[in-house]
């Protein structure tokens, strides 16, 4: 898989707030073999002088991908991209404009926006949208080369609440990687995401939540790599009716 | 004579087992006040390891679980136990929480009024951990330095430390690799219409709180946890969600005054356990992150044994038969 020019090998994007301690993280990454960890940015944590937490993050040797988790406004998400540029030295930035504070939805006309004016400035933007495909048109054409449709609200573990809705997004931009982000609580949910095609999936809680979270993390990688060589397989069509798996033609006749 | 550096909550619980093992201990405090440059002052002063496990490693009650005997020979313990309670809609959390510790058990609402009428008709279902208890961080290090002082330690306030001590509990300070700052924000709120008599919890995804009654109808909530190194006044988000979450365990709070905010660095390591550490001659204890009040007992007894080896009893029958 190519992201900006990038190749990744792991489909496993991992987040890295709400951990018991920074040493279970780095366990959890290293279980789910993640290349791409991502790493929320807020004011006070930018004022000091960094934190040793960063510092952890980096000994994991994975590519930090920075995010402006609980922005609400435009301005807010362009000034905290750039804080994270300075601070991370990368031009990736996860974009989150928080539209709605109870389920967290994107504002996705903020979003597009904000992938403009940030596109725009040269950073590489990984925006957390809907399953829109209309907002997914505007933000392709304001300069993304990726899209993170959500599958349910934000740590609220759901699960694909519209997974139809992702199959047609997969339909609908065939080229496009597509990062379900958010709502995956259990690894059949990452599996199912794979298998309708996505590219890959970003989780956090459902890992740093876990009663164990390496334990968890190894599932996820090992549900996503089900998953995607599931629907590499091609699966059959579901049908209404059974059709006996063993053949009528040559069955004994006691008669 | 062992020196140490630092009068906060580490150095000062150091300072009183060695004494009472018979050495001859000197303190050295920046600060001019006593417990005014200690973030201990910020704690909730809870003595709650087996709620803490939900978050912790087991350490937290093996080191954790006898603290409350050892403070209780310095300042008052109110050994209330703890109250995790839950709004309606997160009564999932309630679950969890009681899945992942132990030492607890379910309580009902006829229950939870008796125990804290104030909460009466509030809450369907809680948690009761009898096994915890409280106290006044503040009034703590007070009374704590008071006793050292009482058993011969000097302590010289307002004095750098020397370029070389014994033993080194500076906190956030303190040179040691590893360590890290997690910003915790805190209110207190005065609130004279609400009588609660134990620490409670209220269960969260987005905002866990925690409240410490301090008596004459003051009360700690806490605590955020960030990874900052910044120690710059409360935010308004984090006091907005404190505050809200302390209205949600009771509407009259709304009406109380906010008598005080704070922020505070814990010093942590990469597991969040506390930790000694040898580095050029020096003996460092640190990392207590949120587990101050829980965790100093237990580590400053280590440390004193590192530094003076108790005489076995074999050691003692040699000297007696000499």
């Amino acid at each position: 898989m190519q992201i900006y020019g990038t190749d990744i090998t792991s489909r496993l994007l991992l987040g890295t707030a709400q951990y018991p301690s920074p040493a279970i993280l780095a366990e959890a990454v290293r279980a789910s073999r993640t290349e791409i960890i991502t790493v929320s940015l807020r004011r006070e944590t930018a004022d000091g002088s960094g934190t040793g937490f960063w510092e952890h993050l980096r000994q994991t040797g994975c590519r930090i991908l920075p995010n402006t988790a609980g922005c609400h406004s435009v301005q807010e998400a362009v000034t905290t991209a750039r804080m994270a540029r300075e601070l991370f030295d990368t031009p990736w930035i996860k974009l989150e404009v928080i539209g709605h504070c109870d389920t967290l939805q994107p504002d996705v006309f903020g979003l597009v926006e904000a992938a403009r004016i940030l596109s725009a400035d040269g950073f590489q933007v990984f925006p957390y949208t809907t399953d829109d495909l209309v907002v997914g048109e505007k933000l392709l054409e304001a300069g993304c080369e990726v899209l993170m449709p959500w599958g349910a609200p934000i740590g609220s573990g759901q699960g694909l609440r519209t997974p139809d809705a992702l199959q047609t997004m997969r339909a609908h931009f065939p080229e496009v990687p597509l990062i379900v982000d958010a709502g995956i609580g259990r690894p059949s949910d990452a599996a199912q995401a794979m298998e309708l095609g996505m590219d890959a999936v970003l989780l956090n809680t459902a890992v740093a939540k876990a009663g164990d979270p390496a334990g968890m993390a190894r599932a996820m990688a090992m549900a996503i790599a089900a998953g995607r060589a599931g629907y590499k397989a091609d699966p059959m069509e579901r049908r209404d009716m059974a059709v006996p798996s063993t053949p009528v033609l040559g069955m004994a006749e006691f008669a | 004579m062992i020196t140490i550096a630092g009068a906060g909550l580490a150095g000062l619980a150091c300072a009183f087992e060695l004494a009472q093992r018979g050495a001859a201990v000197t303190v050295y405090e920046r600060g001019e006040i006593p417990g005014d440059s200690s973030v201990a002052r910020f704690a909730g002063g809870m003595l709650a390891p087996w709620c803490e496990r939900e978050s912790a490693e087991e350490q937290v009650i093996t080191l954790g679980s006898r603290a409350s005997d050892w403070w209780s020979k310095i300042t008052p313990v109110h050994r209330r136990g703890t109250l995790v309670v839950a709004p309606a809609r997160d009564r999932a959390e309630l679950t969890r929480f009681a899945r992942r510790t132990s030492g607890h058990r379910c309580v009902d609402a006829a229950e939870i009024s008796t125990m804290e009428p104030a909460l009466a008709r509030r809450f369907a279902q809680g948690l009761f951990f009898a096994g915890e208890a409280h106290l006044d961080p503040r009034r703590a290090l007070r009374d704590l330095s008071a006793k050292v002082q009482a058993m011969g330690a000097q302590i010289r306030y307002g004095t750098p430390a020397p370029t070389r001590v014994t033993l080194d509990c500076t906190g956030m300070t303190a040179p040691l690799p590893g360590l890290r700052p997690v910003r915790g924000e805190m209110a207190v709120l005065h609130c004279p219409d609400v009588d609660i008599s134990r620490t409670l919890r209220l269960l969260h995804p987005r905002m866990p709180l925690y409240l410490v009654p301090r008596g004459d109808g003051h009360f700690m909530i806490g605590a955020t946890m960030i990874e900052s190194s910044s120690d710059r006044p409360v935010t308004l988000r984090s006091l907005s969600e404190l505050l809200n979450a302390a209205f949600t365990l009771h509407p009259a709070f709304a009406e109380a005054s906010v008598a005080e905010t704070g922020a505070g660095l814990r010093p942590a390591f990469a597991d969040n356990l506390p930790r000694l550490t040898e580095q050029d001659g020096t003996l460092y204890l640190n990392g207590l992150y949120r587990h101050g009040f829980l965790l100093a007992p237990a580590m400053a007894q280590q440390a004193a044994a590192r530094l003076i080896p108790e005489t076995t009893d074999e050691d003692h029958r040699e000297r007696q038969t000499a």
